[in-house]
């Protein structure tokens, strides 16, 4: 018994061969190259976040230079913090070398942003200050040397 | 014939029956491997994990972070545009909760409670939780947001059509659209820095320590370690994000 086959099967089939390798050309043109490398993404945008540039330096590229502001840091209580906490972002300077690329801090308003009294800072993490009481009429670094805060200027 | 339809409601009740009890013991099987839905963690376990802790006990509020932040990956500066940000909880003696991140902490905070009104006060320094399950992750309707091999959230900028989805859908509101790109933005944990063995920059700049990351995979790292020797806890537990922030001596007033 020869099986029968209606003549709209083979043309039907034509089609959605024709049709499927479209969407295959099409698709392969469309995804991007490392979509699916991981997972259902692109990985290539996670090498777009790699190359973006850094703005903060970190401190060990300072100390290539201030070995002897890092020596002084050390012996003090600001010791853990690193340079560009107060300083700002580096990297500009590290490449440059140039002064005005780099922040110098100075100023009640700026000390007192850590030192400033609140209730919400623990006693034993942070020394605080009544900025209304505190040697008004004087600026931080008058007396004290904000890299060895304890040794007093005279 | 009274007979015969009796039977056939019994078979038609029996059919349904049938049916209900097949559904439910299938969709419990479903849901036991639902794991393989949301793979937690992906294949390569060479690859750190990465986990942040924040110990809200030494934060003291400088804003250090927050500014820095906005400094490395270009944050705008208006003071409603935050990758991180730190929030002021104080606790009056009658019960009620003040709280305030005036500009997200950048300018430093004020107290504005009098002393002897206040039973505690604390600061929350707040960022995106990395969730492995990450709500944000499952709204976005073109796929742009992923999870990166590392743990990582991270938004292809390419994709992302800027439809505000996952602006809602993150419980702990860490996501804004870029005003100059149309695009959803958050924080990448400083992907960029990482890859060069730097710290994120938030934790380059904390003066005191307070915030750490580390790959939750190595069980003697300095991340395990804190976890192991404090008492922590993520936020919004019962959500089931899977994040990977964990708090020190989280005050159950934080939201």
């Amino acid at each position: 018994m020869k099986l029968y086959i209606p003549p709209q099967i083979p043309r039907l089939a034509l089609a959605f061969a024709i049709f499927i390798s479209l969407f295959l050309v099409a698709r392969h043109f469309l995804v991007p190259d490392t979509f699916g490398k991981y997972g259902p993404y692109r990985a290539a945008a996670m090498d777009d976040y790699m190359s973006l540039e850094i703005h903060y330096s970190g401190q060990q590229a300072c100390f290539e230079c201030h070995q002897d502001i890092g020596d002084l840091k050390a012996q003090d209580v600001h010791s853990e913090i690193h340079c560009e906490t107060c300083h700002g972002p580096g990297q500009k300077h590290v490449i440059s070398g140039d002064a005005a690329d780099i922040l110098k801090p100075a100023g009640r308003e700026f000390c007192g942003k850590c030192h400033a009294m609140n209730a919400a800072k623990k006693k034993n993490t942070i020394n605080q200050i009544d900025l209304n009481k505190h040697n008004i009429d004087k600026n931080c670094t008058e007396c004290h040397n904000a890299h060895q805060p304890w040794e007093m200027k005279k | 014939m009274g007979n015969e339809k009796v039977k056939s409601s019994r078979r038609k009740f029996l059919k349904s029956a049938a049916t209900l009890a097949g559904a439910t013991i299938g969709y419990t099987w479903l849901k036991s491997t639902q794991f393989l839905i949301y793979a937690a963690e992906p294949k390569d376990k060479n690859l750190p994990w990465y986990g942040i802790a924040i110990d809200i006990e030494k934060c003291i509020g400088c804003g250090s972070c927050a500014k820095s932040c906005k400094n490395e990956n270009d944050v705008p500066k208006e003071p409603f545009f935050f990758r991180t940000w730190v929030e002021q909880y104080t606790v009056r003696n009658d019960g009620s909760v003040d709280i305030v991140s005036p500009n997200g902490g950048i300018d430093g905070f004020e107290q504005r409670v009098p002393d002897e009104d206040i039973f505690k006060s604390f600061f929350v320094p707040k960022m995106c939780n990395h969730c492995a399950k990450s709500p944000c992750e499952q709204v976005c309707p073109v796929g742009a947001t992923f999870l990166s091999p590392e743990g990582i959230v991270l938004i292809d900028e390419k994709y992302c059509i800027g439809c505000r989805y996952c602006v809602q859908a993150c419980p702990y509101g860490c996501r804004f659209i870029h005003p100059v790109k149309k695009v959803a933005n958050k924080c990448t944990l400083c992907y960029h820095r990482l890859k060069k063995n730097l710290a994120p920059a938030c934790m380059e700049v904390c003066p005191t320590g307070a915030r750490m990351y580390g790959n939750l995979r190595d069980k003697d790292g300095e991340l395990v370690k804190f976890l192991k020797e404090h008492t922590t806890q993520v936020l919004r537990p019962n959500l089931n994000t899977g994040a990977k922030l964990y708090y020190n001596a989280l005050s159950s007033e934080v939201r």
